[in-house]
C-alpha cells in the first residue's frame, strides 16, 4: 500500500512540474528553469517548517511565492531570447540555483542534532508531516487536492480570454503584438505563474520525501518537466497529466523489471510519439474518441476544435 | 487634414539604407497607395509605422502626436492596425477567438485588467459576430483559423485588423496570391472601409487593384520617394516608368 501511495505522490509532484512547463509552452517558451523554481520552493518551504517551525500551508505558499518572484525576475531577460537560446539560458538558471543549494549551509540546533540545509550533505529531516501525525494517505490527499486545483485553474484559463491570449503569443508573437497584445506582460505573467506552480510542487516534494539535496534538482528533471506537456500535447491540460501517469506510473514503475533498459524505452517512446502524433497524445482525434464513448461530453463545444 | 505624417524617416540595416529620408502624409479617410519595385522599402515603411522596427532617424506622427518609441501593441490602441504580406493568423485558435483577442472596445468603455484577461467570451459576442458577417466568415466561427482556405484566411486577417477599431489600416500586399474574382471582392471591401471612415495605406503590386481604389499614390525606389500624385499622374510619370521598366 505504501508503495502505491508513494507512486501517487510522485505522480503528483511531476504533474505540478509538468503543468508549470505547460503554461510556458502555451506562450511558446521552452524553459528548463522549472526545476530551479521547484528547488527554490522545496528549500524555502523546508527551511520555513524546519528552522522557523512554520505551519505547512504558509510554508508552501511562501515557497511558491518566492519561486514566483524569481520566475518574474527571470521572465524579463528571457523576453529577449527565444528557442535554443532560451533553453540554454534557463539551464544556466537552474544550475545556478542547484549550485547555490549545493553550497548552502544553514544549520540550527544543538551539536549532534542540527537541522537545516547542510551543503553537499543535503537537507535532511524535513519531517513536518511525521512530526504532526499526518498519515501518508493524508499527504496524498493534500498533494492531489493541489494538483486538481492547479489543473482546474489551467482548464478554466482556456475558457477565458487569457488562455486565448497565451496561445496567440505561442502561435505568432509578431501577429499577437500587432493585434494589441502586450508581449512583455503575457510572457512574464506565464513565467511567474509557471514558477509559482513549480514552487508549490517543490514544497510538497521536500516534505513528502523528508530529504532533498542538490542532486534532486538536476537538468534531467527539467527535461522531464517539458517532456510531459510535449508528449501529452498542448491541446488541454489533461494531456500533461496523462503523460505523467504514462511515464511515471507505467514506464518507470510498471516496467521496473526491465531494469535500466527502460530508460532506452523512454527515449524511443518520445521519438515514436513525435512521429505518430506530432501534436501530442491528447490531440484532436483522441478528444474525438473520448467524446464518442462518453455520452455526457457528446456535442459539447470544445473551444479548440 | 492629415491623419498620419511621416517626416524624414530613415532606416538603416547595417550598411543598407532601406528607407531614405522619406516624407509623406496620409489624409484622413483617403486610400493611399504605396508602390515601388521589389526591395524599394515598402514593407520596411509599414513595419516602421506600426512599430515593429524602430527608425534610425526621422519621426512618424498620428493626428499630430508623435509616436516615438511606442511599442506595436500601444500603437494598435492609438488606432494603427495592419495585415501581413504572408498571412499571420493564430492557427491554433478558432476564427472567433482570433477576433476576440484583437477586439478593442470603444475608448468610452472603461477597461480594467480583470476583464481584459479573464473576461468571458460572451461579453462582446454580438459585435464580433457582426464583424464575422461583414467578412463572410459567420459560418466558420468555430473552425480553427489554420483550417480555413486561403481566401478566407485573408478575410479573417482583415477582420482581425478591424477588430482593433483602427483609424488607419496598413495593408501589406493583401492581393498576393488572389485570383481575379477574389481581388474584385477585396476591392469592394477596401472601398467600404473608406466609406465607414477608416483610412487605408495600401502596399500592393497588383496594379489593377491599386489604380482602381486609391485616391493618391506614393512611389518608392531604393527607399526614396520618387513621385506622388493621383493614379493618372503616376501612370504618366516618366521617373516611375523608368523605375519599373528601366530606361530605353
Amino acid at each position: 500500500m505504501e508503495y502505491y501511495l508513494g507512486i501517487l505522490q510522485n505522480i503528483g509532484f511531476h504533474s505540478l512540474l509538468g503543468f508549470s512547463a505547460y503554461l510556458l509552452l502555451l506562450t511558446g517558451q521552452l524553459s528548463l528553469a522549472q526545476v530551479g523554481f521547484f528547488a527554490i520552493g522545496a528549500y524555502t518551504s523546508g527551511i520555513l517548517t524546519v528552522i522557523f517551525g512554520l505551519h505547512i500551508y504558509p510554508a508552501l505558499l511562501t515557497g511558491a511565492l518566492l519561486s514566483g518572484l524569481f520566475a518574474f525576475l527571470v521572465g524579463f531577460p528571457a523576453l529577449r531570447i527565444k528557442g535554443l537560446m532560451l533553453v540554454v539560458a534557463t539551464i544556466a538558471f537552474s544550475e545556478i540555483v542547484r549550485l547555490f543549494f549545493f553550497n548552502l549551509r544553514w544549520q540550527v540546533g544543538e551539536i549532534g542534532f542540527e537541522v537545516g540545509p547542510d551543503g553537499a550533505q543535503g537537507f535532511r529531516e524535513i519531517r513536518y508531516f511525521a512530526a504532526n501525525g499526518w498519515e501518508q494517505y493524508e499527504t496524498v490527499i493534500l498533494i492531489w487536492s493541489i494538483v486538481f486545483l492547479v489543473m482546474i485553474s489551467l482548464w478554466w484559463l482556456d475558457r477565458v480570454k487569457a488562455g486565448a491570449v497565451l496561445r496567440a503569443v505561442g502561435n505568432d508573437e509578431l501577429a499577437a503584438q500587432s493585434s494589441g497584445i502586450n508581449l512583455t506582460a503575457v510572457k512574464v505573467a506565464a513565467m511567474t505563474g509557471g514558477g509559482f506552480i513549480a514552487g508549490i510542487g517543490g514544497g510538497l516534494y521536500a516534505h513528502s520525501t523528508t530529504y532533498v539535496d542538490h542532486n534532486s534538482f538536476t537538468i534531467l528533471l527539467a527535461t522531464f518537466a517539458v517532456a510531459y506537456p510535449i508528449l501529452g500535447g498542448l491541446r488541454n491540460v489533461f494531456g500533461t497529466l496523462f503523460a505523467v501517469i504514462f511515464i511515471q506510473g507505467f514506464l518507470i514503475e510498471g516496467l521496473r523489471f526491465l531494469g535500466d533498459y527502460r530508460n532506452l524505452l523512454f527515449g524511443a517512446l518520445i521519438v515514436i510519439v513525435m512521429n505518430i502524433k506530432p501534436k501530442g497524445l491528447v490531440d484532436g482525434s483522441f478528444v474525438g474518441l473520448i467524446k464518442k464513448y462518453v455520452p455526457a461530453l457528446k456535442g459539447k463545444r470544445d473551444e479548440l476544435t | 487634414m492629415s491623419l498620419l505624417e511621416v517626416n524624414k524617416l530613415t532606416k538603416n540595416f547595417g550598411g543598407v539604407i532601406a528607407v531614405n529620408d522619406l516624407s509623406f502624409e496620409v489624409h484622413s479617410q483617403e486610400i493611399l497607395g504605396l508602390i515601388g519595385p521589389n526591395g524599394s522599402g515598402k514593407s520596411t515603411t509599414i513595419n516602421l509605422i506600426c512599430g515593429i522596427f524602430s527608425s534610425t532617424s526621422g519621426n512618424i506622427s498620428l493626428l499630430g502626436k508623435e509616436l516615438g518609441p511606442l511599442s506595436p501593441n500601444k500603437r494598435v490602441e492609438f488606432g494603427i492596425s495592419r495585415t501581413f504580406q504572408n498571412i499571420r493568423l493564430f492557427n491554433d485558435l478558432t476564427v472567433w477567438q482570433n477576433l476576440w483577442i484583437a477586439w478593442q472596445d470603444e475608448t468610452s468603455i472603461k477597461k480594467n485588467w480583470l476583464s481584459t484577461w479573464f473576461g468571458k467570451s460572451n461579453d462582446q459576442r454580438d459585435k464580433i459576430v457582426e464583424l464575422l458577417r461583414f467578412s463572410g466568415l459567420d459560418s466558420r466561427e468555430n473552425d480553427l483559423a489554420g483550417n480555413l482556405s486561403f481566401g478566407e484566411q485573408r478575410r479573417l486577417e482583415l477582420a482581425r485588423a478591424l477588430a482593433a477599431k483602427p483609424k488607419l489600416v496598413l495593408f501589406d500586399e493583401p492581393a498576393a496570391g488572389m485570383n481575379s474574382h477574389e481581388i474584385k471582392d477585396l476591392k469592394k471591401r477596401i472601398l467600404s472601409l473608406k466609406k465607414s471612415g477608416i483610412t487605408v495605406l495600401l502596399v500592393e503590386h497588383v496594379m489593377d487593384l491599386v489604380m482602381n481604389v486609391v485616391d493618391r499614390i506614393v512611389v518608392l525606389n531604393f527607399g526614396k520617394k520618387i513621385a506622388q500624385g493621383t493614379p493618372q499622374e503616376i501612370q504618366e510619370n516618366l521617373d516611375v516608368q523608368k523605375a519599373y521598366f528601366g530606361s530605353k
